[in-house]
């Protein structure tokens, strides 16, 4: 570890980890309840499970950003962290708000969440992935505000390098578009376009800045290639996000209500998103067939390429899937999306927190990488959850195209349910697949504690 | 640009790349998303080309075509200021790429000129299909112009302190191929748009 002050990424690791545990069980009743349909009911019903799934994603990633954010920054700016304090006092309120908020949702009915935590005086609540209460919501700007305080005063006091720059571009951005999950006009119209503002430009935006930012890091550390060529890439690699993303948002306008161009907008720049991932791919592969050097820690680097190859299929060719106004008039909405929502998710964002956590966690622990066997494990577990989540998104994509014929393309269409009950084998494949999933996970986090051969000392 | 004056040092038929790898991969990018554009015209058009030919008539032909000359003309200044480079002329360099982004500011009056008069007579991107074709398309294009703009002023500024020499002329062509980029992309653009029927 070069600075004292990266000490205080390995909390946020620590936490990030545990929450995606939290995370895929829930993952796994969810899946059971679409095939058993009153699995753990009343206890757990399924909007809840289903918020809680999406929540402690959401929540556990952010915990994975700023973990990278501090163990990064300090490095690029060459010098401490503004604040270590600061940095460990916002991890446990995060960490409190973050558990209180899981906690609310399982232990009392939504409404009366909602009454409890004062959304009478700012309605927020009750929108997909903002379902959080207005104090959690008050919690997270402050808890963002600060970090970003902390990280931003750091970098100006320090260097000031591109890499840097570009992860303080998308940590702001992510804070700055979290702003408009307070603006809940009555207009579902309108609800539903700003709503977007929030939510795909986090995750086809911003977050796409923080990706590539982490990505340039981890293989300049682990390759040994020039920062001057990594950073070319990554300036392209953001110009072309940057553009793909931001009009491409009008994929996400077609059927809401919106002018009509919004089709031909959004089918035309959301087709270009595969174009900054096939880079990023390229990018990840090229730098490290270029390296210079033989990190001894192997697992970051697979991380590192799998991040490419899974953010490219997952965001990239399973978004580009339907994202045609004229296809996605008939897949909105179905199974298709989820198939995507997973891959996309894992392949871009869990895997670079992984990556991000592999490659720092040795370091934090005073090493240059783990021991051969622990990464074996690791790379046991990278294969097995990657594997576990390809068939995931292979199961819900067959499920969807289903659905999408029996119930919606179909001469004579049938009920919902109806459907349900005809795909419900692809349901029971994609939770078995789960559940792959998370016997790899388990092993991911057996690998943190396996020692063995004791060399290679930072 | 087969140039027939002396680059020292250089082979003359050498197959390098003229500018920056990476502003290659962009120019290839953007010239992908315009292509997917100027296919979904095609395929709109197919659908429906009365309508199209009947709002083809409205636009100003006149006005793109002195469009068309000005980023042409743009163009070749900016082929004079790489030349120029080439026979380390710093003045050169320095005053065609000024009159390249003078054209392009010149282009940018014109286009403003045009949709004032339509925008002036109501039309909107909801206005048809065409009309939605007709002012997207023309202002993606209208910002790569003033994107082109912005890297040739960052090169001119560096060209007055002499930065371009025939030993190092990499930025200039970097910026130089992305200015012909928005020229080409107007002369396909131009025809589709405008003329073609």
């Amino acid at each position: 570890m070069q600075y004292k002050s990266q000490a205080v990424a390995k909390p946020y690791f620590i936490a990030a980890i545990g929450l995606f545990v939290g995370q895929i069980l829930f993952g796994l009743i969810l899946g059971a309840q679409y095939v058993l349909g009153d699995f753990l009911f009343p206890a757990i019903p399924f909007n809840v499970a289903r918020m809680v799934h999406t929540n402690l994603l959401i929540v556990w990633l952010l915990f994975g950003f700023m973990g990278g954010a501090y163990f990064m920054i300090p490095e690029e700016a060459e010098t401490e962290l503004f604040s270590p304090k600061l940095a460990l006092l916002m991890f446990w309120i995060f960490l409190v708000a973050g558990a209180a908020t899981i906690v609310g949702y399982l232990a009392v009915p939504y409404a009366t969440l909602a009454e409890l935590t004062g959304n009478d005086l700012l309605e927020t609540m009750g929108r997909e992935f903002l379902e959080q209460p207005l104090p959690t919501k008050i919690g997270i700007v402050v808890v963002a505000l600060v970090f970003l305080f902390n990280i931003t005063m750091t970098v100006l006091k320090g260097k000031k390098t591109a890499i840097a720059t570009v992860l303080l571009i998308g940590l702001w951005g992510l804070a700055v578009f979290f702003l408009f999950s307070f603006y809940n006009p009555v207009n579902v119209v309108l609800d539903k376009f700003f709503w977007w503002w929030t939510v795909h430009l986090w995750v086809e935006g911003v977050w796409e800045l923080i990706l590539g930012s982490f990505l340039a890091f981890v293989l300049i550390k682990t390759t040994g290639v020039d920062r001057e060529v990594i950073e070319k890439w990554l300036y392209v690699i953001v110009t072309l996000t940057l553009i793909t993303g931001l009009i491409g948002m009008g994929h996400h306008y077609f059927w809401i209500g919106t002018p009509e161009y919004w089709q031909w907008w959004g089918s035309i720049f959301s087709a270009l998103e595969p174009i900054p991932f096939f880079a990023m791919t390229v990018f990840a592969f090229n730098m490290v067939n270029r390296r210079r050097r033989e990190h001894p820690n192997r697992a970051a680097v697979l991380w590192a390429l799998g991040v490419g190859v899974m953010a490219f299929l997952g965001a990239g060719v399973w978004g580009f899937l339907h994202t045609l106004a004229p296809v996605n008039y008939y897949t909105h909405g179905s199974q298709i999306t989820a198939a995507h929502g997973h891959m996309s998710f894992y392949g871009a964002y869990a895997m670079l927190v992984m990556m991000m956590i592999s490659y720092a966690m040795p370091i934090l622990n005073g090493k240059a990488a783990n021991s051969n066997k622990s990464q074996v494990v690791e790379m046991w577990a990278f294969w097995l959850m990657t594997i576990a989540m390809v068939f995931i998104t292979l199961f819900l994509t067959a499920a969807g195209i289903l659905q999408v014929w029996l119930q919606r393309v179909s001469d004579s269409p049938l009920p919902f349910m109806v459907v349900q009950e005809k795909i419900a084998i692809f349901y029971w494949a994609r939770e078995i697949s789960g559940v792959f999933f998370l016997i790899g996970l388990i092993l991911y986090i057996t690998s943190f504690f396996i020692g063995g051969d004791k060399k290679e000392t930072a | 640009m087969a140039s027939t004056t002396s680059a020292p040092e250089e082979a003359p038929h050498s197959k390098r790349l003229p500018g920056d790898l990476a502003i290659w991969i962009f120019i290839l990018a953007e010239m992908l998303a315009f292509a997917v554009f100027f296919s979904a015209y095609a395929f709109a058009r197919a659908g429906n080309a009365e309508m199209f030919n009947l709002y083809q008539q409205t636009l100003n032909r006149n006005a793109g075509a002195l469009n068309t000359l000005l980023l042409i003309t743009g163009s070749w200044f900016v082929v004079l200021a790489v030349q120029a480079a080439h026979r380390d002329d710093n003045k050169g360099v320095s005053r065609n790429v000024a009159l390249g982004i003078l054209c392009g500011a010149a282009f940018l009056a014109v286009k403003v000129f045009e949709y004032a008069e339509k925008f002036g007579a109501g039309i909107s991107l909801s206005t048809n299909t065409f009309y939605m074709f007709y002012i997207s398309l023309t202002f993606f294009h209208f910002m790569h112009v003033i994107l082109g703009m912005v890297i040739l002023t960052a090169i001119w500024l560096q060209a007055r302190k002499g930065a371009y020499t025939s030993q190092n002329s990499h930025g200039l062509e970097s910026g130089a191929a992305y200015w012909h980029m928005v020229d080409l992309l107007w002369i396909i653009l131009f025809p589709l748009v405008y003329v073609m029927r």
